[in-house]
């Protein structure tokens, strides 16, 4: 019988016997397209030297990648997407003035450094491409602050002193963004829409939310890191943020700046790097929140989101120690 | 038992004195021409005995009593233990040590699992819409064993039909009512399937005695009910066979011990090339050597698995901590720490993480992205930890 022949060629494996059909590149590839429209609108902003920074990046990104996993006589994962994405959300996070060296050597920073050579995907400690811009704006201060400025013209701003809004505030007050922007309405309208000097990938913020929200459609990221990192942000603006004392702060304006959207959705989700239970990555999201708007309103940087989500990655394992998820009937005090 | 002795349907061939055990009868009429030791679903040999069938489907001596109801719950457990009853779900836990719970873990609650514990199994379901008055009778009879004045039917809601059979069987029964359940994996498990019903968790390490119910499972419920009113040992019990390899699959009243090769042949035989027979579903099932292994009463589904429709781990990524196991363990558990834990042999550390109250129901493992064999790792873990 046909049933006693076959009988020789079956597979004996463990359960489970079937798989659903997500995959680890599926993902990378999923987040990378969903930072298309921002993308987008960096190129039309900044035109196509977003798009030479930001090839670099995916270019070196890529090089890193193979080079160390070459030398480690480790299997090449190129096409698992995740060497893209750090270099797309790297040059993403670069300005577009920053010159050739800039992403290649922040792109290699960012891969073989903070990535492979931590033991490659799944065992970095920090976001690697938050690493990469944190090593460029280290080494070279200078041309990490230049901006320039979007093609369309910007009122008001001359080319000589394109700043960023984060750092306009800093240095004049909401009383001088203002006066260059023209009122508070057009300034919240340039802001959502990304008319502003910044790094190439961060100004837009309605493209960063379309693709944030398609990520929590896909459920491939949940609300809890960017609601609980923005909302943080908007409260501590609101009580400390103001030059005529408590409660002065403008909460609109610190949301709508400097790369806190793009953080709170891309960069502090990263699934290595932030906690797994959904209470950790609440704390998670209020600890980046504290620590941007500390250094946003008192330290020496104008924005502080990069240096804070950097700092809250170290303590994703204690978070994750201590915020275990609660097991079914198991009363929270039996836990460790 | 002897080679050569003939035995008729329903004649014991086998038994132990160890109170976790239960009885086991002759399921078909015949000489007995081997006593031999045979592979059983898990791939390990077990003592057997071997008949050779002579077609006559002599039944032994069996005692008829429509008055079952009138016997004391001792004696309905005598019968239910007498006819070798055990879980039918796949556990194959025997039923009337499940029916004498300690004294200090008093009973409120019956509930028979028509929740279908795999994908692909529809044994279950088949038994609802064919035979739910006997099933009704069954929990009857348990809910008397034990005591107890409620009873629940609980079916995932995409059988409406047997919820409809369910109803109409128990329509007259006060106490019993039928509960519609939401369709998910692993809602046929029984701790999940209790939280639905009743809202009680049962604890960590519990059984669901712990918080005042017993669950059996629906063919479980049919044997009780033939054992009590027709003195009819466990012999038979309904098979899925089914799958993208077997030509035309259903549900197959099949008796204990009819080898697997012969169910599927009665289902037409292979389609295209077979890449995997399983007993069990596909989550918790095992993939089988060889095809002489017998129908068992734990039997629940023969599945045979194509090529396209299967898959296994060889080859799997690094942990990228995306949480989906946490999301999807209805035990609450951190599948991701369990299997990274695992991999780097930090066995005893596993135990933080609630090693031991994994099932291994093998959701963690089926929405893991990079492949990785985590219920494997979990395995693995509990076969090296001090204990």
């Amino acid at each position: 019988m046909a049933v006693a022949k076959k009988e020789q060629e079956l597979i004996v494996t463990v359960s489970p016997h079937i798989r659903n059909d997500e995959t680890v590149s599926r993902i990378m590839w999923t987040v990378s397209l969903s930072l298309l429209p921002a993308f987008v609108f960096g190129v039309y902003f900044f035109g196509p030297r977003a798009v030479y920074v930001t090839a670099l990046c995916i270019v070196g990104a890529f090089f890193s990648e193979w080079l160390v996993q070459k030398m480690t006589g480790k299997e090449i994962t190129l096409n698992d997407g995740s060497a893209f994405l750090t270099g797309l959300l790297l040059g993403m996070n670069l300005p577009s003035s920053a010159p050739f060296y800039i992403p290649l050597v922040s792109s290699f920073v960012a891969v073989a450094i903070t990535k492979q050579l931590f033991g490659g995907l799944g065992y970095n400690i920090f976001n690697p491409a938050l690493i990469g811009r944190a090593f460029a704006l280290i080494t070279w201060p200078r041309a990490m602050t230049t901006w320039f400025e979007p093609t369309a013209a910007f009122v008001g701003l001359d080319a000589k002193t394109t700043a960023t809004p984060l750092a306009i505030l800093k240095e004049g007050g909401m009383q001088k963004i203002i006066e260059i922007f023209g009122d508070k309405m057009s300034l919240y309208t340039d802001l959502l829409i990304g008319h502003r000097a910044g790094s190439l990938g961060e100004t837009s913020v309605i493209a960063l939310l379309i693709g944030g929200a398609f990520l929590i459609y896909k459920k491939y990221i949940t609300w809890h890191i960017p609601i609980s990192f923005l909302a943080t942000v908007a409260l501590m603006a609101w009580i400390f943020g103001g030059r005529e004392g408590f409660f002065t702060g403008d909460p609109v304006l610190h949301l709508l700046s400097g790369g806190l959207i793009l953080g709170a959705f891309f960069m502090a989700t990263d699934y290595v790097t932030c906690p797994s239970t959904r209470t950790g990555q609440i704390i998670f999201g209020i600890g980046c929140g504290l620590l941007t708007i500390l250094i946003r309103l008192k330290a020496g940087y104008p924005e502080g989101v990069m240096f804070a989500i950097l700092l809250m990655n170290c303590f994703s394992p204690l978070i994750d120690r201590n915020m275990k998820s609660k097991v079914f009937g198991l009363a929270k005090e039996a836990q460790q | 038992m002897q080679i050569g002795q003939e035995v008729k349907k329903g004649d014991l061939i086998g038994e132990t004195t160890a109170f976790v055990s239960a009885p086991v009868h002759a399921s078909v009429s015949g000489k007995v021409v081997a006593l031999m030791d045979a592979p059983n679903a898990m791939g390990k040999m077990v003592p057997a005995v071997v008949i050779d069938n002579n077609g006559k489907e002599e039944w032994t001596q069996l005692r008829d009593n429509p008055d079952y109801m009138k016997l004391t719950p001792e004696e309905l457990k005598g019968k239910i233990k007498d006819a070798g009853i055990v879980g039918m779900g796949g556990a194959t836990f025997p039923t009337h040590v499940k029916l004498s719970p300690p004294k200090e873990k008093p009973i409120d609650v019956v509930i028979i699992n028509g929740a279908e514990c795999e994908p692909y199994l529809t044994a279950d379901h088949r038994m609802m819409v064919e035979s739910p008055s006997d099933i009704i009778e069954g929990l009857k009879i348990l809910m008397k064993v034990l005591g107890v004045s409620k009873g629940y039917v609980g079916i995932e809601n995409n059988k409406p039909d047997a919820i409809a059979k369910m109803k109409e069987a128990s329509s007259g029964e006060a106490n019993i009512e039928v509960a519609e359940l939401e369709v998910k994996y692993p809602q046929g498990a029984e701790k999940m399937l209790i939280k639905a019903i009743t809202d009680r968790n049962v604890p960590a390490g519990g059984l669901p005695m712990d918080v005042g119910v017993v669950v059996q499972n629906v063919g479980t419920a049919l044997a009780v009910f033939e054992a009590c009113r027709y003195g009819k040992p466990l012999i038979e019990r309904v098979v899925t066979v089914t799958g993208l390899g077997v030509k035309t699959p259903g549900n197959l009243r099949a008796r204990v011990g009819t080898p697997v090769k012969e169910l599927i042949e009665t289902c037409g035989g292979f389609n295209n090339s077979p890449a995997k027979v399983i007993l069990g579903g596909p989550m918790m099932g095992f993939a089988q050597y060889t095809l002489d292994v017998p129908v068992a009463k734990g039997t629940s589904g023969i599945l045979v698995m194509s090529e396209e429709e299967h898959s296994t781990s060889g080859k799997f990524g690094p942990c990228i901590k995306c949480g989906n196991c946490i999301d999807a363990c209805p035990m609450g558990l951190m599948p991701s720490m369990l299997s990274l834990l695992s991999e780097k042999g930090f066995y005893e550390e596993t135990k933080e993480y609630n090693l031991l109250d994994c099932f291994e129901c093998g959701t963690c493992t089926y929405v893991c992205p990079s492949k990785r064999p985590i219920v494997q790792f979990v395995r693995l873990s509990k076969s090296l930890i001090k204990r």
